[in-house]
């Protein structure tokens, strides 16, 4: 399969970007990594107007890191993150959760901005940066808007962009010294989509404590968000039934054990 | 030098372009004024066609049914008893049969501009009932796929024994239905067809990814009623095929017309898409076994009721009835059964038709008989090592004439066995797998598998099967070149095979010429004698020997020529490391060569005038076939909330008789393996009610990646056939049989103590779950038990 025929831009600057994007009035798509949009393409799935390649923008490449964030440009790569540097427990989990999307293929040309902007449920970095409490940076015509990642995905592939806007920045509040997290993906064999995730983030100094699950037929739910006691099976199972009533089946134990392998291997229960 | 004959380990010749990306697959290839081909492929199951609306604009660059007229529909015959012939139109006329068949050729400067078009071109249907399910396809109120069919069944056969004796007394009676998912073969590279025509030797040219070049001409000239010296077909470099390249395909013959209708060169390349859907067409059947045995778990008798969802056509030339024969006489397996009976029935169904895939029905045969093999140790509470290891065929009874009339004719299965025991600790494995059972950790079985497999199937065999255009011998050309060299030229295709190397093997090891100077040149019809192609392990058997025979004769040329110029009595020469020695005299090949070639007045005037080039043939004296050997053994661990299974240990232990290059052995067995892993986890299309596949892309179709393979041992023994030259058995299916089984069996013995089976592959998580379930063990009991 090959794409329909559309026009191609690749602007300089997220200026540039965002006006490409509003003349096209919502018929243009914009490409970042491309390992989701290409196969789209290529499979007539989408059938834009025009392609905006935002490979070109340089101030969307870079990480960027303050006393209280880590701000990461749109462009970054998976890779990029898996092979961060700096130390710290938000890294530690950016740096696990980077590690095992896909294959690595994927994870060097995949972006973080173009996996958040795609919103595919499956998709590791929607639970985890729900779970970090992550907030991100939208240009657009009228200038920079800041939107928690929780109301930007309004469902499955569905977004709060419109037209002229771009997804620049994903902003990560640092965790602090003593805090935890967990994170479990349940995939059918290695690299694939993920069938179930757990994401866990526990900041006891910044009361800060967040229990995600993902990987559903819709965007990832917060399941509980104060420090437990206890956690048990049955306890997420409940939550489950409550924030993800469309859960079924087999699935409602996919989705609990992964939570509660990803409160084992790092937060309190 | 050091031999570079049979045995050695050289490093493959064809390696060096395919790691350097210097290869030339059908997409490499580049005409002046080529143009694109798209197929318009049916959306629904089975529907009656009405005309096509094409725009006016597209309508000379859009070939529907009615435009190609004169290609004949595609008709496998044979002398099958119980097959019913039925036509497989290129395109489908007045009804189509299944998600995939080809509708329209549509032809575009590129690609993308022919699925422009393709896009444009209007089918309405009435839709009909789709039958996705072999056995209800049966009903007497089906829907028929075909006018000629009765209960849409293409082909079916029931022999063997009664044995009602046997079925009163036996202590053990147990009945069990087998099933194996519907699959795409999924070769590295898809399909890919360039034809054109050429006016200066006034042919059809068609560069095909193809196993079987000579075969396609063959179709070619069959269906497009044009004389076969008015055809050349060429494989260049093919990235795999398992059989899904070893017939004649619709593409081959639409492509062949355009490019002759419109004198331009035209190119097909199937796409992911194509392929997981229209070309979804192996491996699915079913296996209903009633087995008796004794209190021991001796195999008293095998009852088996085969039905094998075909798809909805028959292909050429092997018919669609080629997997029920094939199982049917193998299911016996290398075992001493004396009772067996099996009815065997090949349906249409509203999917792509069913081929052969790498090693065509024994994959299912295998599992029906190791699963029973297991569930019947299982019944009698023993070890199911042992209780195989008593049914196999002892060593003391070699040859062994088996219950459907084969004739095993060397090996000791027993032995296999013993080292894929010893490979692994069953003993310290049965005490983890008690810990882990107890302390909530994932589930740890452990399953064996043998097989046999009867590889080297040749003319004596083909002709009782009933097959069309399957001769079972083979041709090979070989030429000294003027400076000592050989030229090897042969009809078969290799596309992974490593037959370029392991050919020239053979001639090095009765030559003495080094393999650096051996070239072999396959897959031109135009340069290579005739072949059907590259299956069935055959190969290196058949034309392995039939190099042998022309090198042997080329041997016997020279011979006469060196006495003649060493003026010896040629009985008297030796022949070593490639040179004739009498005394301290000695006379090299390119010496010899030299004279022939250019000073032929050296020699007496009425020497052989046909000069240093051969054709030679191979048709073995006993053509019963080998039977190739081997056991694999699978430890798994179920993971107790998500029902995955992780192999942690696999060995294999095989017995292909001699080795031509252990290396390339290894590589065929590892690649097997691993497909076998693919049919035995993950891969798997399903339908939906009305016909359409749940799998179109990778994302839907899994397959095995190197994640979820371990290290695969391998260990090996090499027992000689009594029937082949130099003893060789073939090797190229045979790691993709006993994979299904073996982790089926060891999940099964996973499973066992919570009262568990499961008996369909791929043995996916929603089929472990549901097999817990019918045991009466709820959802969740799994975390229960660890916490």
């Amino acid at each position: 399969m090959k794409a329909i025929s559309f026009e191609f831009h690749r602007p300089a600057s997220v200026t540039e970007a965002s006006a490409l994007l509003a003349q096209y009035e919502g018929d243009a798509r914009a490409l970042a990594g491309g390992q989701s949009l290409v196969p789209m393409l290529n499979l007539r799935l989408v059938r834009p107007a025009a392609v905006v390649d935002l490979s070109g923008i340089a101030e969307m490449r870079a990480i960027e890191v303050s006393s209280s964030e880590i701000s990461i440009g749109a462009l970054v790569t998976h890779s990029e993150l898996e092979f961060a540097r700096e130390s710290g427990a938000t890294f530690d989990l950016l740096r696990h959760v980077a590690a095992a999307i896909g294959y690595r293929g994927v994870r060097n040309r995949g972006t973080i901005g173009g996996s958040v902007a795609h919103a595919d449920p499956a998709a590791d970095w929607l639970s985890c940066l729900l779970a970090l409490g992550a907030r991100l940076s939208i240009a657009g015509p009228s200038g920079i808007r800041q939107v928690p990642i929780g109301d930007f995905i309004l469902g499955s592939f569905t977004v709060d962009l419109q037209p002229g806007e771009l997804l620049t920045r994903v902003h990560v509040p640092l965790l602090g010294a003593s805090a935890r997290w967990g994170y479990y993906k349940h995939t059918r064999k290695v690299g694939e989509f993920a069938e179930a995730i757990g994401c866990v983030v526990d900041d006891e100094a910044r009361g800060i404590f967040r229990v995600v699950a993902g990987a559903m037929s819709s965007p990832p739910v917060v399941l509980f968000d104060r420090a437990r006691a206890t956690t048990t099976l049955d306890d997420v199972r409940a939550a489950l039934g409550t924030a993800a009533p469309s859960v079924e089946g087999h699935h409602v134990h996919f989705h609990a054990a992964a939570v509660m392998r990803a409160l084992q291997s790092g937060a309190r229960r | 030098m050091d031999s570079t004959g049979i045995g050695a380990r050289v490093p493959r010749k064809e390696d060096r372009r395919h790691l350097h990306g210097q290869s030339t697959f059908v997409g490499d290839l580049s005409f002046p004024r080529m143009l694109d081909v798209a197929f318009v492929r049916s959306p629904v199951a089975h529907a009656v066609l009405k005309p096509a609306e094409i725009d006016a604009d597209d309508r000379a660059r859009v070939f529907t049914s009615a435009d190609i007229e004169a290609i004949q529909p595609i008709l496998a015959e044979g002398t099958i008893d119980g097959y019913i012939k039925t036509p497989y139109p290129v395109m489908a006329r007045d009804k189509a049969n299944f998600v995939g068949q080809i509708l329209a050729a549509c032809v575009g400067a590129t690609r993308a501009d022919a699925e422009d078009i393709a896009e444009r071109v209007f089918f309405d249907f009435d839709e009909l009932p789709a039958m996705t399910d072999a056995v209800a396809a049966m009903d007497a109120d089906a829907p028929a796929i075909h006018p000629e069919l009765s209960k849409n069944i293409f082909h079916q056969l029931a022999f063997g024994q009664d044995f009602e004796e046997i079925r009163a007394s036996a202590p053990v009676r147990l009945t069990r239905t087998y099933k194996l998912a519907r699959q795409a073969i999924v070769p590295m590279e898809g399909r890919g067809i360039v034809a054109l025509w050429d006016e200066r030797t006034t042919q059809l040219v068609v560069y095909s990814s193809t196993q079987s070049p000579h075969l396609v001409r063959t179709g070619l000239s069959e269906f497009l009623k044009l004389d076969q010296n008015r055809i050349r077909v060429v494989a260049p470099d093919v990235g795999g095929g398992f059989g899904y390249k070893a017939i004649l395909h619709p593409e081959e013959l639409i492509l062949g017309y355009l490019a002759m209708k419109l004198k331009r060169p035209v190119r097909w390349l199937e796409d992911r898409r194509e392929h997981l859907t229209a070309g979804a067409n192996s491996r699915e059947h079913i296996y209903n076994v009633t087995a008796y045995g004794d209190d021991q778990g001796r195999l008293l008798g095998l009852d088996v009721d085969m039905i094998v969802d075909a798809g909805a056509y028959s292909i050429w030339p092997h018919t669609c009835a080629f997997d029920a024969i094939q199982a049917s006489g193998i299911l016996p397996g290398p075992y001493q059964l004396k009772n067996y009976r099996v009815t065997a029935r090949t349906v249409a169904t509203n999917k792509p038709p069913i081929q052969a895939y790498r090693a065509v029905a024994r994959p299912g045969a295998c599992f029906a008989t190791e699963l029973t093999i297991d569930a019947l140790a299982r019944a009698v509470k023993r070890e199911a090592y042992l209780v195989r290891r008593e049914n196999l065929v002892p060593v003391e009874a070699m040859p062994y004439r088996s219950v459907t009339g084969k004739l095993y004719d060397s090996g000791d299965y027993r032995q296999s066995l013993d080292i894929a025991l010893n490979a692994i600790d069953l003993a310290k494995l049965r005490a983890e797998q008690k810990e882990r059972l107890a302390d909530g950790r994932p589930l740890l079985g452990v399953g064996f598998a043998t097989y046999t497999e009867h590889t080297g199937v040749s003319t004596s065999t083909l002709a009782g099967l009933g097959t069309r255009l399957m001769p079972g011998h083979e041709l090979a050309a070989v030429r000294i070149t003027p400076d000592g060299g050989l030229d090897i030229r042969t009809g078969v295709q290799s596309h992974g095979q490593g037959m370029e190397t392991t050919f020239a093997q053979v001639a090095s090891d009765v030559l003495g010429i080094h393999v650096d100077l051996i070239q072999v040149v396959h897959g031109d019809t135009a340069l290579t004698p005739y072949s059907t192609g590259t299956y069935a392990s055959r190969c290196m058997i058949m034309v392995g020997g039939a190099i042998a025979d022309a090198c042997d004769r080329l041997l016997g040329r020279l011979r006469t020529a060196a006495a003649h110029l060493m003026q010896r009595a040629p009985d008297e020469l030796m022949f070593r490391d490639g040179a004739f020695h009498a005394g301290t005299a000695s006379m090299t090949i390119p010496e010899i060569a030299r004279v022939v070639y250019f000073t032929p007045a050296e020699l007496p005037a009425d020497m052989d005038s046909a000069g240093l080039e051969v054709i030679g043939g191979y048709r073995p004296k006993q053509d019963s076939g080998a039977f190739a050997y081997s056991t694999h053994v699978a430890v798994v661990e179920i993971d107790r909330d998500f029902a995955t299974v992780k192999l942690r240990d696999y060995v294999a232990v095989d017995d292909c008789g001699t080795q031509v290059n252990p290396m390339i052995v290894e590589g065929q067995i590892l690649g097997g393996v691993v497909q076998g892993i693919g049919t035995a986890l993950f891969e798997e299309v399903r339908y939906d009610e009305s016909g359409q596949p749940q799998a179109s892309t990778f994302a839907d179709y899994l397959v095995p990646g190197c994640g979820d393979i371990p290290t695969i041992r391998l260990f090996s023994t090499q027992t000689p056939s009594p029937h082949t030259r130099f003893g060789i058995k073939g090797v190229g299916e045979g790691g993709a049989i006993a994979p299904p089984a073996a982790i089926v069996n060891a999940v099964n013995d996973a499973l066992m103590p919570l009262g568990a089976e499961v008996s369909e592959v791929p043995v996916s998580p929603a089929r472990i779950l549901d097999a817990l379930e019918r045991a009466g063990v709820a959802p969740g009991f799994l975390t229960a038990a660890a916490s």
